[in-house]
């Protein structure tokens, strides 16, 4: 459990950490908490030549709510995130999600850029993220761009941004309606066996919009609009939800590992879903 | 006599003797992270030794290549088993008359065994000159399956003993078998079990696990090269035997070895046995003539460093129609994997399972036990219980649950009836023991009181109505367990480690200003006995615990004794600490009768001081005699005051206890939630309180990880898939339950003070008490027995063949 040697940087500002990394290509790395990548240097199953700590950029910490719109800077820890009264009204499924990671030391340091970079379907931020429809800022040698949320991530641990891209914010929309992330774990500072983040809004007894995502029953977070189409339109009452999970089964695909068989996810997948759906409803 | 002169009372609560809620001495160095543990050692020039791996579970090593890892700078030797064979330290004795690779000889026989032991200048050096390290490997099947490996044409696992048909324990029917160990009377079992009104049978199996302390195993070897003396610090509950064995193999006189358990983080049994990296850290350290440490790390320590349990217990046991148990019959197939490495008393290979027949009254037994190779770690040993017991006891506990099934009773009925009544004490089991004390109705009378046992099953009923009617998805499981443990290994006559008799030891030396120093032959791992031996000498010898030091674990100082583990500390060092208090005492009374001018039998015991009979205003306190016996000519009598005890147990104590489990099951995440825990522990006399209190907090956490989880599990090509902490499960503060601990006092008739010991009491109690409330919360939809542990997924595929999903 001892990682290789690795140089260590520190720099102090957005540009001589896209310098550091474009000086040193595929040898370079991004460290925000480390607790993702130090686990993976540590088994040795990650060698970073050159390490390019985040922790001095001022630019990459922050969160602000204004218009309509919400901006969380890439650095900003989890802790940060769950503390924030604001932010805590504007989007509360963020604050109840984020409670659900991990335990509070990991969110202390585990950042929120970190936790949407990494790729690792385990991960609840990249699902919550879809969920919600943000979208992520990359800065890299050749400019700037912005990414959706539902469009970064394309297998395990490979993602939208380039090896010399920082992931610098993440943008939302203020979320308003009933919301809930349900995440079942076999125990604190476990990833989900299944997860599920559920957006809604109701208007005249009926769901007038819906967004449905999920953690860890793929390789990558599923954003299922089957499953949020199967609730727009519907009273929220037992078929509309059967039919919503249905929908979600059919697009995520989960794998047996310790946590169990894959027919014990996807059925707890259906679960998870349905008491999510439920609470949300019961705020919308 | 004025205001301030102590009352009698206060004499005694002075003491801080037994029975008292004596805060922990160790609690300040460790809640403030000044502990000294062996990865705190270090010394001048100090090198680190690291292992290659193996990462198959079946190979043979065709070539080692260690010419890229010598050449890395800061790389100061590449030990390989071609390096070991001159020595004849290539392979080394386990306690159980097997022997092991210390470093692959030829090939591997488990995922994690040492292949080549790197030494470097400091630890990361090592790491990266471990990658460098080149083995030529190849692959041969795979065996995880004891019952697979017992096939004929399986692949032979042991070549080494291709051939040797008989094995430390009798004779090998099979090349992966070790041993059959048989006690009991099979043919009058069979003829009862044959004759019986009702017969339940069950195969139960208690999952392979891990003991996992905090602390992994690790030394420190220094070789001193001018004088000759090898000093080795280690994370070692035995470290007078891990002294005698050193001697043994390296050829180095006793005297010139010196063995140090420092604090240690925890032992459960992982600490017990001799590891590869003892070895090799001393040769290291005799090659080169610098001090060598070895530390595991985590995955180390969950890989290749002693499992526990792993036993497929298949079960017969009989009953009249009425519930009375006419007889039992277990046979046994026990996973040693690739090496028999149990830590048992020399003559019991598979330890003291046959305690099997529990708290009940059984007229006849019979127990076969087939030790089987397998390519999976060695170990077997005792995780925080006396050897086996833990397994013996889920074994009975599953098995009474299973007979309630039949005979259609309520288990807590059924128990009742069979209880070893308390006047049959001492109490002959047929399995060959003899219990010494108990009054298992009292206790358990006391728990179902204490939980409402009736209420609980009222309400049972009403959880299993609703369920039925659609009104909820969550089930109620009460799990009941009364358990009953044999400790304190053990009588000399049948009780050794490598011929090496299982007494103790205490040593103490009372300081002129009437202070003491003590030191026994056992090591501490958390189990506070600087806090309670103290105690127990207090209350021999009337110094206040409070001026009474304890040391263990250095063999250069401390009287030899076999160690800390199967809960021995207690009964037979505690013993010892009793006796040689009293023996203080006996030279206290003469001094004092020569100080008080008295005949020495004009003299009595109270509380601090002797004081003449009928005049107890004319006394000479302890304090005072101990000042007396450096300071004073007394004619006829040796200055000074001090006295060692070596104490052979005329017999095990058999502590009790009755727990229950209370749990909500959801029934389709597999999820549960433990709603109550009550924990009645009868373990004769208590020391203190709070101390058994903690134990029993710790043991039940423990209990509650085993059945709800924790497990070492291998895939079909022997890979370890539970080598973290994110997959082997250790509760945290979040997941541990509530508990409520009471207790009856029924003290031991053999031991000095009555005490029986209590730390692997819960370890023992909880494990079924928790299976048995997940069975018990689906017995009426049919589940008869479904292995442990019971992670959400297992809950939910017991739901799922019940056809609970719908
Ligand atoms: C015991 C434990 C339990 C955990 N449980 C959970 C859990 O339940 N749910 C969960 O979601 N997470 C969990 N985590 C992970 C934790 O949330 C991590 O903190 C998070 O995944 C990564 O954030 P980080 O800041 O630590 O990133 P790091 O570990 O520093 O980085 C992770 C990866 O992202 C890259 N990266 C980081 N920041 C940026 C950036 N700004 N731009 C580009 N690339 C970047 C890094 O190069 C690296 O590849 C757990 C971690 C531990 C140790």
């Amino acid at each position: 459990m001892i990682p290789s040697a690795f140089e260590y940087h520190r720099p102090g500002d957005l540009a001589s950490a896209i310098g550091l990394l474009t000086d040193h290509g595929d040898e370079a790395r991004v460290i925000a908490g480390g607790h993702s990548l130090i686990p993976m240097m540590k088994l040795r199953m990650a060698a970073v030549g050159h390490l390019v700590d985040l922790q001095a950029v001022a630019e990459l910490k922050g969160i602000t709510v204004e218009g309509g719109r919400v901006t969380i800077g890439a650095m900003v820890t989890q802790a940060e995130l769950i503390g924030h009264e604001g932010l805590a009204r504007a989007v509360p499924l963020l604050r109840e999600a984020a409670l659900q990671i991990a335990d509070p030391q990991v969110r202390y340091v585990g950042t929120v850029g970190g936790n949407v970079a990494n790729g690792d379907p385990g991960n609840d931020m990249p699902g919550l993220m879809q969920c919600l429809g943000a979208s992520f800022t990359l800065v890299g040698p050749g400019g700037t761009r912005e990414v959706a949320a539902r469009g970064f991530y394309h297998g395990l641990y490979a993602t939208e941004r380039a090896d010399d891209e920082i992931l610098t914010r993440i943008t939302l929309p203020v979320a308003a309606g009933g919301y809930a992330y349900e995440k079942q774990k076999r125990k604190i500072g476990d990833y989900a066996t299944a997860a599920a983040a559920v957006l809604l809004t109701k208007s005249g007894g009926k769901v007038a919009s819906a967004s449905i995502a999920t953690t860890n029953l793929s390789d990558v977070p599923v954003w299922s609009e089957a499953a949020a189409a199967a609730l727009v339109g519907s009273d929220c009452g037992a078929a509309a939800v059967k039919a919503a999970v249905a929908a979600m089964l059919g697009d995520i695909d989960p794998q047996k590992d310790n946590r169990g068989p894959i027919e014990f996810k996807r059925h707890v997948a259906g679960v998870i879903l349905g008491r999510a759906i439920a609470r949300a409803w019961a705020r919308a | 006599m004025n205001d301030l002169t102590p009352t009698r009372e206060e004499r005694i609560a002075n003491l801080k003797g037994m029975g008292t809620s004596r805060k922990r001495v160790e609690d300040v160095r460790f809640t403030q992270g000044k502990g000294n543990y062996v990865d705190d050692i270090k010394l001048q020039g100090m090198l680190f030794g690291d292992f290659v791996r193996s990462p198959y579970a079946h190979a043979r090593v065709k070539s080692i290549n260690a010419d890229a890892a010598r050449a890395l700078p800061g790389v100061v030797a590449v030990l390989t088993a071609a390096d070991l064979a001159p020595l004849n330290l290539h392979w080394m004795p386990t306690l159980a008359g097997d022997k092991q690779m210390v470093l692959a000889d030829g090939k591997v026989l488990f995922q994690g065994q040492e292949v080549a032991f790197v030494v470097a200048t400091d630890r990361y050096i090592a790491a990266d000159a471990i990658e460098l390290v080149e083995v030529d490997y190849e692959e041969l099947p795979v065996v995880v399956d004891p019952f697979a490996a017992m096939e004929p044409d399986a692949p032979v696992l042991r070549e080494d003993l291709n051939g040797i048909m008989s094995g430390a324990h009798g004779p090998r029917r099979h090349h992966n078998h070790i041993f059959l160990w048989e006690t009991g009377d099979k043919a009058a079992t069979e003829e009862a079990l044959g004759a019986a009104e009702v017969v339940a049978e069950e195969m139960v199996y208690y999952h392979r696990t891990h003991p996992c302390p905090l602390e992994t195993c690790g030394c420190v070897a220094s070789m001193d090269k001018v004088n000759g003396k090898l000093t080795v610090w280690g994370t070692f509950q035995a470290p007078h035997v891990v002294r005698t064995v050193a001697s043994l193999l390296s050829g180095i006189e006793e005297h010139n070895i010196r063995v140090v358990s420092p604090d240690i983080g925890g032992g459960f049994g992982n600490k017990v046995g001799v590891y590869p990296g003892y070895v090799c850290s001393i040769v290291a350290s005799i090659v080169t003539g610098k001090p060598v440490k070895w530390v595991e790390d985590r995955m180390d320590n969950l890989m290749a460093t002693a499992f526990a349990r792993d036993y497929w217990m298949k079960g017969r046991i009989s009953a009249t129609k009425e519930g009375k148990i006419t007889a039992l019959r277990c046979h046994v197939t026990a996973d040693h994997g690739a090496f028999d490495a149990c830590a048992d008393p020399t003559k019991f290979p598979a330890g003291f399972f046959h305690i099997c027949t529990g708290s009940y009254d059984i007229p006849v037994a019979y127990v076969g036990v087939d030790g089987v190779y397998t390519n999976k770690a060695p170990g077997g040993v005792a995780y925080r219980c006396s050897f086996r017991v833990t397994e013996a006891a889920y074994f009975i506990e599953r098995m009474i649950e299973v007979l309630a099934i039949e005979l259609g009773m309520d288990a807590a009925e059924l128990r009742r009836i069979n209880f070893i009544r308390k006047e049959q004490f001492p109490y002959q089991s047929a399995l060959g023991w003899e219990y010494d004390s108990g009054d298992y109705h009292t206790a358990w009378d006391k728990a179902l009181a204490a939980v409402d046992y009736k209420g609980l099953r009222e309400e049972q009923a009403q959880r299993i109505a609703d369920f039925k009617a659609g009104r909820t998805r969550k089930l109620l499981g009460i799990g009941l367990t009364h358990f009953t443990e044999i400790v304190g290994a053990g009588p000399v006559k049948n009780c050794d480690i490598l011929g090496m008799g299982m007494f103790d030891s205490c040593e103490i030396r009372i300081h002129p200003t009437g202070s003491a120093i003590a030191r026994l032959g056992t090591i501490s791992q958390g189990q506070g006995h600087a806090t309670t031996f103290a105690q127990i000498i207090a209350s021999e010898i009337g110094l206040s615990a409070d001026s009474i030091t304890v040391e263990e674990g250095d063999t250069d100082t401390a009287p030899y004794g076999l160690g800390t583990y199967g809960s021995r500390s207690t009964p037979v060092a505690g013993a010892a600490t009793a006796l040689c208090g009293r023996k203080i005492r006996a030279k206290a009374q003469m001094i004092a009768a020569w100080l008080l001018e008295v005949h020495e039998g004009d003299l009595e015991w109270d509380v601090d001081r002797f004081q003449v009979k009928g005049a107890p205003e004319r006394f000479k306190t302890m304090k005072e005699i101990a000042y007396a016996a450096y300071n004073q000519a007394i004619p006829g009598i040796e200055p000074g005051l001090e006295a060692v005890s070596y104490y052979d147990p005329p017999n095990m104590t058999y502590p009790f206890g009755a727990y229950i489990a209370v749990m909500e099951i959801d029934v389709d995440t597999g999820e549960h939630e433990v709603r109550q825990f009550y924990a009645l522990d009868d373990c004769g006399t208590r020391i203190n309180p709070m101390v058994i209190e903690g134990q029993v907090h710790g043991g039940a956490t423990e209990g509650y990880a085993i059945a709800m989880g924790q497990e070492i599990a291998y895939d079909e090509i022997g890979n370890v898939k539970t080598g973290t902490l994110m997959d082997f499960f250790l509760p945290t503060a979040w997941e541990t339950p509530h508990y409520t601990t009471d207790h009856t006092e029924t003290p031991s008739p053999h031991h000095p003070i009555g005490a029986k010991g209590v730390g692997e009491s819960p370890n023992v109690g909880s494990v079924p008490a928790f299976s048995n409330a997940v069975h018990d919360a689906f017995r009426a939809f049919g589940l008869r027995q479904s292995h442990m542990p019971h992670d959400h997924w297992r809950i939910w595929k017991i739901a799922r063949d019940l056809g609970l999903h719908g």
